[in-house]
């Protein structure tokens, strides 16, 4: 198909009916439908949690210290009488968005990075390349441990120090989709004189792209947020008095004979905002696949 | 082979300098002042001065990158603590071996747990074996280790009595701290060989075999399986690099000696020596298991191994 | 059509259903044909007649799931094997029947060197040491034109046309009664071809194996068969002898298929080929599933399954229209 000025498009019609293609596969699946409405639930639990929540989470109570669940607290009190249960609500968006945040600078940056590679090719892929080589040797982990040593602790940092991990699979993706499109492009260009701009490659590039990054993007969240969990946990990321759950796990770890309420609530909800994420993650990659369509 | 082995030998060079000058480099911007930290709070400025000049944290960042580099890859030489004034690098050795332990324990489990329950599950595809057992992995890959280290040790040591909360000595002391690491590895071993079985057994190859009237079972085990563990095995080694650094967590949790400990209370007594020198380290050990990795494949997977068939090479066609 | 006969191979009202994201794709609706021992059948059909999935029947290798054979008898010599046990059918597989793939590239096993592949078959079925195996596997090899030091080597490093010849003498290995040939050539260049086929047919003749040949190519099928059937759509449409249905071909697919095939002294200018598409196979059309396409359809096409009728002595035809009359596809 060629556009007014005679540049060849690919069809529009077909990109629109995929998407609709891939939501129907994922209403089958139930687990990802699963996922998903967990995963809305614990948004909205994040974005009304001073609705929700019956105390600010920084209300200390020394009267009330470390009782056990009841009805008054939910999920018992923490070691200065702060209500758990509120601190699990509020916890919510700090956990969260976290993890998305981190994903989305990541993946962004990547897909930057691998653009760039791809379309320049030579010299400036082959060191790109190796920089990010460089940094995929090194478990992502350890190199947000690094980071936030350096920046120290704080939401921002971490979510810095986190997304440093995410950038060589979305580099990666994009680049090969890149390179695919710029070798449709020469052998087009061998057949007619159409100077390949930057403009068509990247119309073509992000229709490719775009399916592979989101399904690696969605199944990094559950990673981030567990990772943002650990570097809590060991005192870097977030601190307390800002309730993000490993923290709070942290925390309670030295009263777990006493309390073991504050240890095991925070960390029921980490595994169910990793869970939610995973099985939806799972379900869009099977959706995506080629291989289903028969 | 032999030049197999030495071309990636080479290859993996440059990126063991490159991820020493990258953490070296993160870690030259750390706020605070080390001497400081060295030499105490009693400590006058013009003897902070004089000692800062003397250790050399007033060269510019090439030479103390210099410095830093030749330490290690030629003297085998992290340096020293900046609290304690010891050398790292024996606190280092001292402490990997327990790590290792801990570390291969969980491969052993990933690799004699994982793969059955994935063999399995693909055999029996959509049956209620494959649905729980997939249903439980994701539940494995989705719970954070240091928390399943602490309900374990609930359960286990706290309820129950049974086994012992933290430290080391027999092998009871292993056994909460390899199911909290070893779980997430056998679910994503389970998730992995599944899925790779599952693409195997769709091939024509194992139509062929069936063809042939051999049983079930030999064409499961003696053709689908070996060619499905072939890409499992990059699995693993990344599975390692994830144990590595759950370690770090783990570690913390149980109060064992290893180098995820040190790390961690290099972090909490700032010394960034430590820091440093353990993430290094940690990496490097990782670099170095995903060349084993490389090589295995090569040995396994004949397609690898004739493209390095060396010297004399024989005509492809015939 | 008599009753299970005295033929070596009797296929009696096949069917078989894939159940696929729950739509039923109907890909053999009632097959049924012989073959006499020695004797070689073809099957000629476009790429989802179901051609390819009754030699899988016979043998019964479909993947369950997704297929399911639902109807039908196969004798050979009189067993039904669709009746069997599969202790039984293992038995016949690779020593009695054995098949030969489209793909050799994907039809070896990459890992596993090709000399291996070869004795495991014959260890399968023979009560001798792997050693034993081993030795009889290198005769055969060098029986299809491979020589005994490529033993060793791996399906990777043979070319098309080399890697056929491997699944031929593991097909042949065990000397079997009956050889079922799936697109053989196909995946292999032209000049190829002509070898591995006359290879095939020697080895045939050397064994006295009765041999089904599956192709979309009426080339080969005119080469190597004494009878053929054409499918369409999961049915045969004509059986016959390769003389009566290449002199008097009679069922308008057939005749379009055969009208399709260039020729020198043709002056066109463009390819004559069979309009329309071939139908879905989770909705066929009722009665005959080719009268959408059909030049000469009329309303007795479709109201009700059309008999195959035998308007000559052994050849058969499933049409409604006069056979007595000459027909020509239109061009």
């Amino acid at each position: 198909m060629l556009n007014e000025t005679g540049e060849g498009i690919a069809p529009k019609i077909k990109r629109q009916s995929q998407f609709v293609v891939v939501t129907r596969r994922l209403s089958k699946n139930p687990l990802a439908v699963a996922g998903f409405i967990v995963a809305v639930f614990l948004a909205i639990i994040a974005i009304f949690a001073p609705l929700i929540a019956p105390y600010p989470y920084d209300k200390q109570d020394l009267v009330h210290s470390r009782e056990a669940p009841s009805r008054e607290h939910l999920f018992g009190t923490d070691e200065l009488g702060r209500d758990v249960f509120s601190r699990i609500i509020w916890g919510s968006r700090f956990s969260l968005s976290i993890g998305v945040l981190a994903v989305l600078v990541g993946t962004s940056i990547g897909m930057l990075i691998g653009a760039l590679a791809g379309y320049f090719g030579n010299v400036v892929d082959d060191t790109l390349m190796r920089l990010i080589d460089i940094l995929q040797s090194i478990p992502g982990i350890l190199l947000a441990i690094a980071i936030s040593v350096v920046l120290g602790p704080g939401f921002f940092n971490s979510v810095l120090a986190l997304s440093v991990g995410c950038i060589p699979m979305a580099c990666r993706l994009t680049r090969a989709a890149v390179l695919k499109v710029r070798n449709e492009e020469y052998i087009e260009a061998a057949i007619s004189i159409n100077a390949s701009t930057p403009r068509i490659i990247f119309r073509h590039v992000l229709p490719n792209s775009f399916a592979p990054v989101l399904v690696s993007a969605t199944m990094m969240i559950g990673g981030i947020i567990m990772a943002a969990a650990m570097l809590s946990f060991i005192g870097l990321g977030v601190q307390p008095p800002i309730p993000e759950w490993g923290s709070m796990i942290a925390g309670g770890r030295s009263l777990i004979r006493s309390s073991p309420w504050m240890v095991t609530f925070p960390g029921i909800f980490i595994m169910l905002s990793v869970l939610a994420f995973n099985m939806f993650g799972d379900g869009l990659r099977d959706a995506l696949d080629p291989k289903l369509k028969e | 082979m032999g030049r197999y082995i030495v071309s990636r030998l080479l290859q993996m060079i440059p990126v063991v300098v490159g991820v020493t000058i990258l953490v070296f480099t993160i870690m030259y911007f750390i706020p605070g002042d080390p001497v400081r930290l060295m030499l105490g709070a009693e400590a006058t400025p013009a003897e902070i001065a004089a000692a800062r000049e003397e250790l050399g944290f007033n060269d510019p960042y090439l030479v103390r990158l210099g410095d830093f580099l030749g330490g290690i890859f030629l003297h085998f030489d992290f340096g020293d603590s900046w609290v304690y004034n010891t050398p790292v690098t024996t606190e280092l050795l001292n402490r990997l071996p327990r790590t290792l332990a801990i570390a291969l324990i969980c491969i052993g489990m990933q690799i004699f747990i994982g793969i059955p329950l994935g063999v399995l599950a693909a055999v029996k595809q959509n049956s209620w074996v494959d649905r729980s057992a997939m249903f439980s992995a994701l539940f494995g890959i989705s719970m954070p280790n240091f928390w399943i280290g602490l309900m374990l040790v609930l359960f286990f040591s706290v309820r129950l009595g049974w086994l012992p909360p933290f430290g080391i000595g027999g092998p009871k002391y292993y056994i909460l701290p390899c199911l909290a690491l070893g779980l997430v590895g056998i679910a994503t071993q389970a998730r992995q060989t599944r899925s790779s079985m599952l693409e195997v057994i769709r091939s024509d190859y194992i139509t062929t075999a069936r063809a042939k009237g051999m049983s079930e079972s030999r064409v499961i085990f003696r053709h689908a399986l070996p060619n499905a563990l072939l890409p499992v095995i990059t699995v693993i080694g990344n599975g390692m690099g994830m144990l590595l650094a759950g370690s770090v967590v783990i570690e913390s949790v149980f109060a064992i000696p290893g180098v995820g400990m040190y790390l961690v209370g290099g972090i909490n007594s700032r010394d960034y020596a430590i820091v440093q020198s353990s993430v290094i380290f940690l990496a490097i050990s990782f670099a170095l298991i995903m060349l084993l990795v490389d090589l295995m494949y090569a040995f396994i997977d004949p397609r690898i191994k004739a493209r390095f068939a060396g010297k004399k090479r024989r005509k492809k066609y015939a | 059509m008599s009753d299970a006969s005295g033929a070596f191979l009797s296929v009696r009202d096949l069917v078989v259903e894939y159940t696929a994201e729950g739509r039923v794709i109907h890909a053999v609706n009632g097959v049924s044909f012989d073959l006499e021992r020695g004797k070689t059948f073809g099957l000629v059909g476009e790429t989802g007649s179901g051609k390819s999935t009754i030699p899988k029947a016979i043998m019964r290798i479909l993947p369950d799931p997704p297929a399911k054979i639902r109807g039908g008898e196969v004798y050979l010599d009189g067993v039904n094997l669709l009746k069997l046990g599969n202790k039984e059918m293992r038995k016949i597989r690779g020593r009695r029947i054995s098949m030969i793939f489209q793909d050799p590239m994907t039809a070896l096993n990459p890992i596993m060197r090709i000399g291996e592949q070869v004795a495991e078959v014959i260890k399968l079925h023979n009560d001798i040491s792997w050693r034993g195996a081993k030795e009889q596997a290198l005769k055969m090899l060098e029986t299809v034109g491979i020589r005994g030091d490529r033993f060793n080597e791996y399906p990777h490093q043979f070319s098309g046309g080399m890697g056929q010849r491997v699944v031929i003498a593991m097909a042949l290995a065990c000397s079997p009664e009956l050889l079922i040939a799936d697109e053989p050539t196909s995946a292999l260049d032209v000049t190829i071809q002509a070898q591995v086929l006359e290879m095939i047919a020697r080895l045939k003749k050397g064994y006295n194996t009765s041999m089904i040949i599956i192709s979309h190519n009426l080339g080969v099928v005119a080469e190597q068969c004494d009878d053929l059937a054409v499918i369409y759509a999961g049915e045969i449409v004509e059986l016959g002898s390769k003389e009566a249905i290449f002199d008097r071909p009679t069922h308008p697919y057939a005749l379009g298929l055969l009208a399709a095939v260039p020729t020198l002294d043709d002056a066109k200018e463009r390819l004559n080929r069979i309009p329309g598409l071939p139908p879905d196979p989770t909705n066929l059309p009722v009665g005959c599933h080719f009268g959408p396409r059909c030049p000469f359809a009329n309303e007795k096409c479709s109201p009700e399954k059309i008999a195959l009728i035998e308007f000559e002595p052994g050849h058969f035809c499933r049409c409604t229209r006069d056979f007595n009359l000459e027909a020509r596809w239109p061009l």
